[in-house]
């Protein structure tokens, strides 16, 4: 292996006391298919995946369980709070959460409108202090401001996971300069989780430097889902490898590529 | 006797055990879900010698997909 590939690879980041390697965290909802879940999960390389806690449907009679179609050894199944409007609520979800899939780890959210879905983030530091007391370890999903990113970190959160854009919009980064405070601000791991719409959007994420990017209806809603998986692991992995190559500085007028000296006919 | 599960009312056979409840009248499999009894989180190791007993109320959830 050349020198050149050994730095290339040699990007782990840790997460709550863990190594990882993808810096990619893929969300399970809105597949047509667990089958399809399943290949979009292994295309895209993430190491982290999220899921949903809900009511068994008693009169369904497939019992059919998504976790048989992912590898509790090779993914860390990471439940998640959404749908939860009040602390009490988002804290009962994260409780069962661990009771169902006997792990610490919950992606916490408390939801404060409908129409957004933006979080309710005076819940969402409330709701990080008490399940960070219980032992949690607490990935919360929060608005792009500085100000509460910190408090969570202050709570205990293991990473802050502000918006790119609402969830499921697609729109893409809106507030890059929030990001970057945030990320000046905050010594945890920053996850942009939500609004990621193509592979371009999760570069310009990456490129920032965040630690990772968790998305889900991006790739989830795509023609052609488990392609855009792979695409977006490609970008994710080309957005890193660009923020750590370091990009040329933005100028107004051209810069020649080719030497100016020794030109046919001067 | 009357319980309720996930806010429906049901019928079950008395002094019934969780384990029994999930596995024979619930057709469930115990290690893919997770069971609230009365509000308060019943751990796998505690199914078999948690009764369940008239109007006890339960929630009982699983993992789908989600973002």
């Amino acid at each position: 292996m050349s020198n050149n590939e050994e730095k290339i690879i040699s990007d782990a980041w840790e997460l709550g006391g863990k190594t990882f390697g993808s810096r990619l965290l893929v969300g399970t909802g809105k597949y047509s298919s667990p089958q399809e879940t399943k290949e979009a999960v292994a295309a895209s390389g993430a190491e982290i995946v999220t899921v949903a806690v809900r009511r068994v449907n008693l009169s369904d009679k497939n019992k059919e369980s998504l976790l048989d179609y992912l590898d509790r050894d090779k993914y860390r199944i990471l439940p998640n709070t959404a749908g939860c409007y009040t602390v009490d609520d988002a804290v009962r979800a994260a409780r069962l959460g661990q009771a169902a899939g006997l792990s610490n780890w919950v992606k916490l959210e408390v939801i404060g409108d409908e129409k957004t879905l933006y979080p309710d983030v005076i819940g969402l530091v409330e709701a990080t202090e008490i399940l960070v007391k219980e032992g949690f370890v607490v990935l919360p999903y929060t608005n792009d401001d500085v100000v509460v990113a910190k408090r969570l970190e202050d709570a205990g959160a293991a990473a802050v996971m502000p918006l790119a854009a609402p969830i499921g919009s697609g729109l893409g980064l809106q507030n890059p300069r929030n990001i970057e405070l945030i990320m000046e601000a905050v010594s945890v791991p920053v996850i942009v989780d939500a609004g990621v719409g193509t592979a371009s959007d999760a570069a310009v994420v990456m490129e920032m430097g965040v630690a990772a990017i968790l998305m889900n209806t991006g790739i989830a809603k795509a023609q052609k889902p488990v392609m855009m998986a792979t695409a977006m692991r490609q970008a994710v992995e080309a957005g890193r490898l660009a923020y750590r190559a370091g990009r040329i500085p933005r100028k107004r007028y051209a810069s020649a590529s080719s030497p100016i000296e020794g030109m046919v006919g001067g | 006797m009357r319980i309720r599960i996930n806010g429906e009312n049901r019928e079950i056979p008395s002094a019934i055990n969780l384990l029994h409840l999930l596995e024979k009248e619930l057709k469930l499999e115990p290690l893919r879900v997770a069971v609230e009894l009365n509000r308060l989180i019943v751990s796998r190791e505690d199914y078999k010698k948690t009764i369940v007993n008239e109007n006890d109320e339960l929630e009982i959830v699983h993992f789908v997909g989600g973002g």
